[in-house]
């Protein structure tokens, strides 16, 4: 009898926590969507549940600032950050998980270890030589930028990948004679889909959520990235901030991301533990 | 086997080949901006104008004139902001390191809804930092905020609190926002270590009838160490160079300002690109101590596979 109770005890412990758990990750993001639905006096009464539901802020968003440049933007320079890095990616990490040569452990090394660059310590460098090139508070340039927090991940993650498909696979094609690119094409793409989606989901949202390069880098209203426009949205004081503009601002920004995260999410768990490195 | 060895310089040709401009970029977009900043950190550069300036040596670490001392190494501000970073580091990655745990421990076992659950724990590492950053400013504000009223209407404060303006609150503000946003990340890494562990050892624990916290400390934890020690690496070294919710959470808060913070404020904000990239240097040199630390721990293998 007293086994019995202490097994029930322990699962309502149990379902306590998960409730917890659930509660504290989602309920932010529930209450941004909330605060996103209300104007005028209801922004300033504490709701749990919602009281009343408008589009205006979603409205005034696009119309109070250029916010549907931003979007554009966003999209457009991680497209090419994806684009960009999982070409170069792919390539490289075949020569780096299936080719032995001199000097190869030294190389992953150095990459892995640009990959853990703080930022700031590149951003003075990376100013002078985007403004050197003309790309300052241009698109290209920014894409440049990330391609540093992008490339070396990429290529660390894809050549973990590449080293664990099996030797037999290319041995047939150089038996033929196949060259090497022939050989990234014909056998190695099709068996990698999986992980290039995987890795150039990883670098999308780490080029749509990229927040130093973009607020240093653009200077005007309509060149800025969605994180740099929601964290310049401001009110004449700190007492008249537009919270629900904000909020409304930061969920279509967010919303892609939760739903390509939630059907790719074994995907994700995999290239993050592949990307941390196994000890 | 001449043949062979033919076709291995071939191969070994078309290697370099393929690495080339993938090596070109990232010398370009990494190697010489960084090489650039640590030069400018000997430099008066100034961001108005970039091509004058001249190299002054240590004078932007460590300088004295008519007995007074300058720069860095001098600057309260300085050692205040690495103070910061220090302290924001060990709390939040332990906090994340222990919550972290519990959340991979109560996803590794099998109950009805586990792939919900696990869905909603992702949700906070898919928000952008900024939109965190901003949904709990919100959150924390200090009249409208639903935090205060929560708490006091658990009777918990009695009057609000204004968590991200003032000094003794606002470090405990990021931590909290940062330990919401990476949890997952700890979490979902632990998860992974967890389920390449062995079954028969805890059949057999079981049939012993060992206490599962016995269990957990004896058996689970030295299994998973090596992996909780690299996510644990890899998420200071994140910590280490915050820099984004701190900018929007706390703005111009000398209690939450980290090196990176402090850096781009010195670079852009004052425009002293020459002192702002000594910062910068420092920074990176704490970092680099850290990824040495990180690649000995955990035993990186980097040169297995291939041919």
């Amino acid at each position: 009898m007293n086994n019995k109770f202490r097994k029930l005890l322990g699962k309502a412990g149990f379902w306590l926590l998960v409730t917890v758990i659930v509660l504290f990750a989602v309920f932010p993001f529930y209450y941004a969507i909330l605060t996103s639905f209300e104007t005028g006096s209801g922004l300033f009464q504490v709701n749990y549940l919602p009281e009343s539901v408008t589009l205006a802020n979603y409205v005034s968003v696009f119309k109070g600032q250029p916010f549907g440049h931003n979007i554009f933007n966003s999209v457009f320079v991680s497209f090419m950050v994806v684009a960009l890095s999982l070409l170069l990616g792919v390539t490289a990490s075949y020569a780096l998980a299936r080719v032995k040569f001199a000097g190869r452990g030294l190389l992953l090394l150095t990459i892995l270890s640009v990959s853990m660059f703080p930022q700031v310590a590149v951003l003075s460098g990376m100013f002078e030589l985007i403004r050197g090139v003309g790309l300052y508070n241009n698109m290209f340039g920014l894409a440049i930028s990330y391609m540093m927090l992008t490339l070396p991940f990429t290529v660390w993650v894809l050549t973990a990948f590449m080293r664990e498909l099996p030797r037999e696979l290319e041995e047939a094609a150089v038996m033929d004679g196949a060259s090497p690119w022939i050989i990234i094409r014909r056998v190695f793409l099709p068996v990698m889909w999986p992980a290039m989606v995987t890795t150039g989901l990883l670098a999308f949202i780490a080029a749509w959520n990229e927040f130093l390069f973009a607020l240093t880098f653009t200077l005007t209203d309509d060149k800025r990235t969605v994180p740099v426009a929601i964290a310049l949205i401001s009110g004449a004081s700190q007492h008249e901030m537009p919270w629900g503009n904000i909020m409304a601002a930061s969920v279509i920004v967010t919303l892609p991301l939760i739903v390509l995260v939630l059907i790719f999410q074994r995907r994700i768990v995999s290239g993050l533990t592949a990307g941390a490195v196994k000890g | 086997m001449a043949q062979a060895s033919s076709l291995t310089r071939a191969r070994r040709r078309s290697a370099w080949i393929f690495l080339a401009p993938m090596l070109v970029i990232l010398a370009a977009v990494a190697g010489w901006p960084l090489l650039r900043t640590f030069y400018f950190g000997f430099t008066d550069a100034n961001l108005s104008d970039l091509s004058s300036y001249h190299f002054i040596g240590i004078e932007n670490f460590y300088a004295v004139y008519d007995g007074e001392t300058y720069g860095l190494l001098t600057d309260p501000d300085w050692w205040q902001a690495v103070w910061n970073t220090l302290f924001f580091s060990v709390i939040s990655v332990s906090l994340e390191t222990a919550l972290g745990m519990i959340v991979a421990l109560v996803l590794n076992q099998n109950f009805r809804g586990r792939a919900l659950v696990r869905a909603a724990v992702l949700i906070p590492w898919a928000i952008p930092t900024i939109v965190s950053a901003r949904m709990w400013n919100w959150m924390l504000h200090d009249q409208f905020g639903i935090i205060n009223d929560m708490l006091m209407k658990l009777g918990i404060i009695s009057a609000p609190i204004a968590w991200t303006a003032s000094p003794e609150w606002a470090m405990s503000a990021v931590i909290l926002v940062d330990v919401w946003k990476t949890t997952p990340f700890m979490a979902l890494l632990i998860l992974a270590a967890l389920q390449m562990l062995p079954g028969d050892c805890y059949e057999a624990a079981r049939v012993d009838g060992i206490h599962p916290v016995r269990v957990f400390f004896k058996v689970t934890l030295p299994l998973i160490k090596p992996a909780v020690m690299v996510a644990v690496i890899f998420r200071a070294l994140d910590a280490l160079r915050v820099f984004d919710v701190i900018y929007v959470l706390t703005p111009n808060n000398p209690q939450t300002t980290t090196m990176s913070v402090y850096a781009r404020q010195q670079l852009v904000d004052f425009q002293e690109v020459g002192y702002g990239s000594a910062a910068s240097t420092l920074l990176f040199i704490v970092i680099a101590f850290c990824i040495m630390a990180y690649i000995m721990i955990g035993r990186v293998r980097l040169d297995e596979g291939g041919h």
